[in-house]
């Protein structure tokens, strides 16, 4: 089920003053009603494919439209929100619950940033729809981690773009704030938006994105996750920069049975492939499995 | 009754003392409203610096003929940019770019200052001489402490935004660079405007203690800044009224009770240092 097009990134190649080329040639199309990942090891441009998606870098080549205007004239619109990860923040900062949120609003009010009746009622809708409403008045290193992606969360849904982008969300959290984060995520894309989630935890991948863009310089492969997310492509985007592990039958099985047992991982949570060589799938570990070794 | 009238009414009999409480007042409620911003962007080195790299740009002034207040704000956007220039296209890192950068521009000033004939004293430049506060000096700071503390109070929640969150107020599309250049600017004149009471040496306890007893103190910004001014105002009142009792610099004894608040603050603030199982438990 793909929605409308929002973004729509031709022939996108940014060089960085220093005579830097962070990406070469990016064409993507993206729709609402997705959790689209962006996948690639450090420096491979999925922070600038950010700032340009938020109007921070100018192309040196080719465009990015959202809703069909380039991307600087969106951001007057609040078509794009941002939530940062967990280290940006400064969590002494002297502010509440409630006014993290009203940050949403300050594109929508005035010279002052004097908060309208409607503006208040956003903040009040955006933080009980991620179940937060009860912590407004807490100062925000007062939460959790959990509750701290929360709020950030209700920022971006205060501010009422339909598109959102989130920077390595599950850091720092445990899989059971990581779960229901999710299916936070999830249903916010199923009331049709576009989530953009950046993050190099290939394990998780698999678990709540519906398509994925590998990406390194330029996309090296992008689709649904089932087809796209493969061993071939990944080998393709990380090179040699992934820890593999690979335990073939004889390790596995007493038996004859060929298949292999594939471990990806660069620091996080592991993919896991199963199957014969070349032809193994991604298998969604079960719960049980899915302890993190750290 | 005679007693709280000799401690309180007396020294402001004096005209000088009256100009001198006016001028301290003005200047502690701009320093203390910038305070925040400096506290939270995490500048108070970047104040520091800025504060003594306007010297040579007050020399120039004087020998020129041009206003202080340009000369100063010329300084400190050099010392800015070439500290943000040299930290891009070398190794030395920014604190010790930043070190070589004002202090160098600081001792220029010295020279400058010891080779070029003034009417103003040296020593008043470092350290502010609030009792010898002429009318068109209490006037001068009046205007650009009053420009200051009615931009920065309109747009507190733009700069605030600013200093929490630079990329959110991008993505929303407020002028991140405009913030950032005017936040800049706003510290030039927040210095100059002090220059004459506190020094410029001085100035930057002012500029720093204020938000800080705000931050230790408070859990919203609104309520940061509010203590912050209070904390000011208090303390630019009794440094001004006791230095006449007890015959004492008056600029440096500000400064002093600031100090004494800061630790006050720091030993019964309502925020202690927050512990990871603090937020775990909570949550």
């Amino acid at each position: 089920m793909t929605g409308q097009d929002v973004i729509k990134i031709t022939d996108l190649s940014v060089t960085y003053s220093n005579g830097h080329c962070a990406l070469d040639g990016v064409n993507i199309t993206l729709h609402t009603g997705t959790i689209c990942g962006l996948v690639g090891v450090n420096g491979a441009g999925k922070s600038t494919l950010f700032k340009s998606i938020m109007g921070f870098v100018k192309p040196s080549q080719g465009s990015v439209k959202i809703h069909g205007d380039i991307a600087q004239k969106a951001l007057k619109k609040n078509r794009v929100a941002y939530v940062p990860q967990t280290e940006e923040v400064d969590w002494n900062f002297p502010v509440l619950v409630k006014d993290v949120v009203m940050m949403g609003r300050y594109g929508h009010m005035g010279f002052m940033r004097i908060a309208s009746k409607a503006d208040h009622v956003a903040v009040e809708n955006a933080l009980e729809r991620v179940g937060m409403r009860a912590y407004e008045n807490r100062q925000i290193g007062e939460l959790s981690g959990g509750q701290k992606k929360r709020v950030f969360v209700a920022r971006a849904l205060a501010q009422g773009g339909d598109i959102i982008l989130l920077d390595e969300p599950f850091t720092g959290v445990d899989i059971k704030t990581e779960d229901s984060l999710i299916a936070l995520f999830h249903d916010l894309a199923n009331e049709g938006r576009l989530i953009l989630v950046s993050t190099h935890n290939l394990g998780s991948v698999p678990h709540f994105c519906d398509e994925v863009i590998l990406i390194n310089k330029t996309v090296q492969a992008y689709g649904p996750v089932e087809t796209t997310f493969t061993q071939e492509n990944l080998a393709k985007t990380f090179g040699g920069m992934l820890r593999h592990h690979r335990l073939i039958g004889d390790d596995l099985h007493d038996d004859e049975d060929p298949r292999g047992l594939t471990v990806l991982t660069d620091d996080e949570r592991p993919l896991v492939l199963y199957g014969e060589e070349g032809g193994e799938q991604i298998r969604k570990l079960n719960k049980k499995g899915r302890k993190r070794t750290t | 009754m005679d007693s709280l009238y000799t401690l309180l009414v007396e020294p402001l009999t004096y005209d000088f003392m009256q100009r001198a409480l006016l001028v301290s007042l003005l200047i502690g409620v701009v320093c203390s409203v910038f305070s925040c911003f400096l506290v939270l962007k995490g500048w108070s080195l970047m104040g520091d610096a800025i504060s003594h790299a306007i010297l040579p740009g007050l020399a120039a002034a004087f020998v020129f003929g041009i206003p202080l207040l340009l000369g100063a704000l010329i300084a400190a956007l050099i010392c800015a940019f070439l500290t943000g220039f040299l930290k891009d296209h070398s190794r030395v890192k920014e604190d010790a770019v930043m070190g070589i950068v004002f202090s160098g521009m600081f001792a220029l000033g010295l020279v400058m200052l010891t080779k070029i004939e003034t009417d103003v004293h040296l020593l008043h430049i470092l350290f502010g001489n609030v009792l010898g506060i002429s009318r068109t000096d209490l006037v001068q700071t009046a205007v650009i402490a009053s420009i200051c503390t009615i931009i920065m109070v309109i747009k507190r929640r733009d700069l605030m935004l600013f200093c929490f969150d630079p990329v959110h107020a991008g993505v929303i599309g407020l002028p991140v660079a405009l913030l950032s250049f005017g936040l800049l600017v706003l510290l030039a004149m927040t210095i100059v405007a002090a220059l004459k009471a506190a020094g410029i040496i001085l100035v930057i306890a002012m500029l720093i203690a204020p938000g800080a007893i705000g931050f230790l103190s408070a859990r919203s910004f609104d309520g940061m800044m509010m203590i912050a001014v209070m904390a000011s105002v208090v303390s630019c009142i009794a440094g001004t009224i006791i230095s006449f009792h007890i015959d004492a610099a008056t600029a440096p004894l500000i400064v002093v009770i600031q100090a004494a608040l800061f630790m006050i603050a720091l030993a019964f603030g309502k925020r202690i240092k927050q512990h990871d199982d603090q937020a775990i438990a909570t949550g």
